[in-house]
């Protein structure tokens, strides 16, 4: 496959950036995205140029690491994939490939298509845990019963990976599908119970602190999120924050 | 952390858009049952329609919920204004290419956009009726003051500005039924109401709502202008 990419250099945080044009030769369809952006930057290398710098890690879709907004799209065209499980069967020969960061205050770039997402991690610091004694005498987890359904909904919102594809989805920058995620996965279990409240008003407050946007309701995050987190988790975490504001 | 955090929130500002926005929706309903009773030709329909318009601008308790209306109104535009800048804001830098359209509806990208067409068009609205009907000179009728002629008139081939003006009302409807559209249920999921068994159903009747309550409103004065040509 011959293809053109057009992907966004910037040097470091303060460079104004701009959109490179690169041909590439010799791509093969089954290659993952990754792989050909590899193919690229090996002969970027060769040829005494700057790699790409682009975030990856596990390469196999757990991880959250890899965060390209690929065509318009966040992971790109398919759905329910990340970058590195988006292979290049899914583009045609000859196709312009436009490559772009995340793009929102809270995740500044830190160079090319790699931005700092230390956002999410503080949000978690102000409250997505459970607090636990971990003194030696752990309770075992199945001594607490929990019924099925309840455990695969939470579950289900646990599967989010934070790769801030729904922040760069939405329209205003929005980080709710991912908070509300990290709220849900303990709300639904007993042993999330005791901080529900004080969870949500803290990771809300921190999450308004970061500069993200509003949520409009657009459903684009649900949609281009790698794991199908529901947006009944956004709704949840509207009413459980409504509910420990009016309580406390 | 107290409840001020609750006022200063990001969430508080949806739940505030949320419930003005679902009391518009009632308001939109007593408004377009009155405007109906102008399908009503002859004397008749001229008497029941003076009457509504006398019994709105009158009975101590919808003179309270219109209080409640303007307020609404107000509330709206700014808490949106104040959520479209925080949104902006929040993108600084923004995409070369973007493809909004594979992930989310037009209506629910746009309500900016439709929310001003609306805002505009209720300027131009409120001076053409509510202000004459509220301040200015009226036209009397059996001792009441006659909306109907004035409503028949503006939309009247003899006005020179009529076909602007229908052509203009058909277009805010229109704009009003894809800000209704998304709105209605949106204002649902922004005060935590969303459940697989009853979601479905709150986004039935918002699409028939939507669709429903401005046809109807945009009829009135296309049948206005067509029967009187």
């Amino acid at each position: 496959m011959d293809l053109t990419l057009n992907i966004w250099r910037q040097k470091g945080p303060d460079d104004k950036g701009h959109i490179e044009k690169y041909p590439v030769s010799g791509v093969s369809p089954d290659m993952s995205f990754l792989e050909m952006m590899d193919m690229l930057n090996d002969r970027i290398i060769r040829e005494g140029g700057d790699p790409v710098a682009f975030d990856h890690d596990c390469r196999e879709g757990i991880c959250g690491m890899c965060s390209m907004f690929i065509n318009g799209q966040a992971h790109g065209p398919n759905r329910g994939v990340t970058t590195c499980q988006l292979h290049m069967r899914s583009f045609k020969d000859g196709d312009d490939i436009t490559i772009e960061p995340w793009r929102a205050a809270a995740f500044p770039v830190v160079k090319d298509l790699t931005v700092n997402r230390s956002a999410f991690d503080r949000i978690i610091q102000s409250g997505g845990y459970v607090s636990v004694n971990t003194s030696g005498e752990t309770l075992d987890a199945n001594a607490i019963p929990v019924p099925k359904p309840q455990a695969d909904e939470a579950f289900s919102a646990a599967t989010c990976i934070g790769c801030g594809a729904c922040v760069a989805s939405c329209k205003n920058a929005s980080a709710m599908l991912f908070v509300s995620a990290k709220v849900s996965q303990f709300a639904l279990l007993p042993q999330g119970q005791p901080e529900r409240a004080l969870r949500v008003k803290r990771m809300v407050e921190q999450m308004d602190e970061e500069g993200f946007g509003n949520c409009t309701n657009t459903g684009a995050c649900s949609v281009e999120c790698p794991k199908g987190i529901d947006l009944t988790n956004i709704a949840r975490m509207n009413r459980d924050f409504l509910k420990s504001s009016v309580d406390s | 952390m107290s409840n001020n955090g609750l006022l200063k929130s990001s969430l508080a500002k949806k739940y505030m858009m949320a419930l003005t926005g679902l009391f518009l929706c009632t308001f939109l309903i007593g408004h377009l049952a009155g405007n109906l009773q102008l399908f009503i030709t002859g004397t008749e329909g001229q008497e029941a329609f003076n009457k509504y318009a006398e019994f709105m601008t009158t009975f101590p308790l919808v003179k309270l919920l219109s209080y409640l209306t303007y307020a609404c109104v107000l509330f709206h535009i700014v808490d949106g204004i104040l959520l479209t800048v925080r949104n902006r804001k929040s993108r600084p830098v923004g995409y070369v290419k973007e493809k909004g359209s594979a992930n989310s509806s037009w209506a629910s990208r746009n309500m900016g956009v439709l929310g001003t067409i609306i805002a505009v068009f209720l300027v131009s609205h409120m001076q053409t009726f509510w202000y004459k009907m509220h301040f200015g000179d009226m036209p009397m009728h059996d001792g009441l003051k006659d909306l109907h002629t004035v409503v028949l008139a503006f939309f009247s081939p003899e006005n020179p500005l009529a076909l602007i003006a229908v052509a203009g009302y058909v277009l805010a409807q229109m704009a009003l039924s894809f800000h209704l559209v998304h709105g209605f249920q949106s204002g649902f999921q922004s005060l935590g109401v969303r459940h697989p068994k009853y979601t479905p159903a709150i986004e039935k009747t918002g699409y028939l709502f939507g669709v429903g309550v401005p046809l109807l409103f945009a009829i009135i004065p296309v049948f206005l202008y067509v029967t009187q040509l």
